[in-house]
């Protein structure tokens, strides 16, 4: 795996903020892989298991838990639509077949374990997340680190044009 | 203060009482460590690291603070759970893992308030004797990953971390932990779990209350956004005075996240206990929507127990019984455990009379269910079933039996498992079927009874049925 000295130091910069235990740095230094990579691969977790000194499943099995680490590639641009209460009561369901025949995406075949879809040119990549924490101000959604509030359904068109 | 001017459009209610939301939405304010320290920031935190620790503890004692992040636990009572014989390092931990859905109070503090969580951090780490703590901030806050890290860069430039902060001998580091988008983690074993970098499956308690055998299996406090930042003004204010605010057991102010069905959502800090819900719901929030009756409330995030706008209530009133309803509830920790909720997180969410109550159940159930770590098996089970039956339920393919068996299910899962996620996914259940029986099993159908739910069954009746072919 070939890792830039650019991430390399700021992965050595997230070890040191564990004094106590190395193991601890699983999550910061995935975060900073996905980062960079886009997901985790393989070779993210065999990387990640040798630079913190554990076996390759301590490391897999924290991958496979979280909802915020991806084994496959997504889109150049990946939306989070938050599903839960508030958000669907102010119309996240219909936002989600929006913002889909917008980018032409199909969800037909996602599921719990793969939930993440991508668009056929590979720009966009989309999933339902839970709860995002803005539910006074629903439907909202996450594109990459960017967040947006009050997008309402006829609104999908515009927010896919921000990132084109 | 008076002469604060808030953004247009976003200036706090006449009913509101604004301490750790006083910066929030504030014009000309930014979360620079300069624009900080012109109004008084740090100043507590000096004036903690000149005084006993056991004397900053016992201001938070005083103050009567309950945690804000959802059990409404005594702050001070918590800290205090410390051995006092301990001999190992402690750490403090602050909850930023903000996931309760309904609840949207602490990502304001994270973006735009940061020092004041890192100052309220500091005291705190002083009192307990903390050297070295942890913001554990979910995943979905990226941003505000990124301005904690910044304002703790700054907060070391200033002396206020790093070695003998402000020439007092004590020396504290604070580092910003991300999450991954998993609820769990906001149970404080399960986080603490996270932390250690593993799956985090929460501990059982006792014997693993973090206090006593937290993170690194030594002494760990763990306190949410919302009630570090209180620290702060508990020193600013004194901790008698500060119990003045609010009523008594349920002292200072709250912030009340308002979502759903209501003219103005939003966020709110009002002294706790001084506002009914009902003077919540019509004044400050502006009322339903027009031409639209209440139809029920969820008062302290989704894992709050759902109550009924018709419900009556009897509460004690000093030594008399009274008896209310639901717009009467004053919204404090107490009385809404009294009437059988909880003040949980401050997330309320209201639905009005358009809503289908099996709708949002099954909305809530789905959450639960993708959420559950699955380290229990009533809970990661039940709560999977539950999601199953409303999920056909909604599909229209329920039938009435099926609301007794969501209430047995979520009874199964009530007190049967390791960590409160248990009670968290079967309360919604259990109380929306206590309160909307009716409507829920209006909403199947006996005739589903006898058809086939999978195509595995179907299959089977076909071929049952059929005549051999010749």
């Amino acid at each position: 795996m070939d890792i830039p000295a650019e991430l390399e130091t700021k992965i050595n910069e997230a070890i040191s903020h564990y004094p106590v235990s190395r193991r601890s740095a699983v999550l910061p230094v995935l975060h900073l892989l996905q980062h960079h990579f886009g997901f985790i691969s393989e070779d993210g977790v065999s990387y990640t298991a040798e630079k913190l000194g554990l076996e390759p499943i301590n490391v897999l099995e924290v991958v496979t838990f979280y909802p915020g680490f991806r084994q496959s590639a997504p889109g150049k641009y990946h939306i989070r639509v938050c599903r839960t209460l508030s958000c669907a009561m102010s119309g996240s369901y219909e936002l989600m077949e929006k913002l889909c025949s917008e980018a032409g995406i199909d969800r037909s075949n996602t599921s719990h374990h793969d939930p993440i879809a991508v668009s056929k040119n590979g720009k966009y990549s989309i999933e339902f997340a839970e709860c995002l924490a803005s539910c006074g101000f629903g439907p909202v959604c996450l594109v990459n680190d960017e967040f947006h509030e009050k997008v309402e359904p006829g609104k999908a068109k515009e927010l896919l044009d921000q990132y084109s | 203060m008076s002469d604060i001017k808030y953004l247009k459009g976003k200036e706090p209610h006449a009913r509101e009482k604004r301490l750790i939301f006083r910066n929030i939405d504030r014009e000309g304010w930014d979360t620079s460590i300069d624009r900080c320290l012109k109004e008084g920031g740090y100043e507590q935190a000096k004036k903690a690291l000149k005084m006993e620790p056991k004397a900053v503890t016992d201001e938070v004692k005083a103050s009567g603070l309950r945690g804000r992040g959802g059990a409404g636990f005594p702050t001070g009572v918590k800290w205090g759970f410390i051995p006092p014989n301990n001999t190992k390092p402690v750490y403090l931990i602050c909850n930023a893992d903000e996931s309760e859905p309904g609840t949207f109070k602490d990502r304001y503090i994270l973006h735009q308030d940061p020092h004041q969580l890192i100052e309220g951090m500091i005291i705190s780490c002083f009192a307990v004797g903390a050297h070295l703590a942890y913001i554990y901030v979910r995943e979905e806050f990226p941003e505000a990953a990124q301005i904690l890290e910044k304002a703790i860069g700054e907060a070391h430039e200033e002396g206020f971390l790093g070695k003998d902060i402000q020439g007092s001998g004590f020396d504290l580091e604070i580092y910003v932990h991300r999450g991954a988008g998993a609820y769990i983690c906001g149970e404080e074993t399960g986080l603490i779990e996270s932390l250690e970098g593993k799956r985090p499956y929460p501990r059982i308690k006792p014997p693993y209350f973090p206090a006593a055998l937290g993170l690194y299996m030594s002494p760990t406090i763990v306190n949410n956004v919302e009630t570090l930042c209180h620290v702060k003004h508990i020193l600013e204010m004194g901790g008698e005075e500060y119990a003045k605010l609010g009523t008594p057991r349920n002292t200072g102010t709250r912030i009340l996240c308002v979502s759903g069905d209501v003219q103005k959502p939003g966020y709110y800090e009002v002294e706790v206990g001084k506002l009914t819900f009902g003077e919540l719901l019509n004044d400050v929030c502006g009322g339903l929507l027009p031409g639209r009756k209440l139809k029920a409330v969820i008062p302290g995030g989704s894992s709050a127990k759902v109550l009924r706008a018709d419900e009556r209530f009897k509460i004690k009133k000093g030594d008399d019984e009274v008896e209310i309803g639901v717009e009467d509830i004053p919204m404090d920790f107490d009385t809404l455990m009294a009437c059988g909720s909880m003040a949980g997180s401050g997330g309320v969410i209201i639905m009005d009379d358009s809503r289908s109550m099996s709708w949002v159940l099954n909305n809530i159930n789905n959450f639960y269910a993708h959420e559950s770590c699955g380290q229990c098996t009533p809970c990661r089970e039940g709560s999977l079933w539950m999601k199953k039956i409303t999920d056909r339920i909604e599909a229209g393919g329920g039938m009435p039996s099926d609301v007794d068996t969501l209430a047995s299910v979520a009874k199964n899962i009530d007190g049967r498992t390791i960590c409160a996620f248990g009670e968290a996914s079967s309360w919604p259940t259990s109380s929306f079927v206590a309160k909307f029986r009716d409507e829920l099993v209006a909403a199947t159908d006996e005739s589903n009874a006898s058809k086939p739910t999978n195509k595995e069954q179907a299959a089977q009746q076909r071929y049952l049925a059929e005549e051999p072919v010749a």
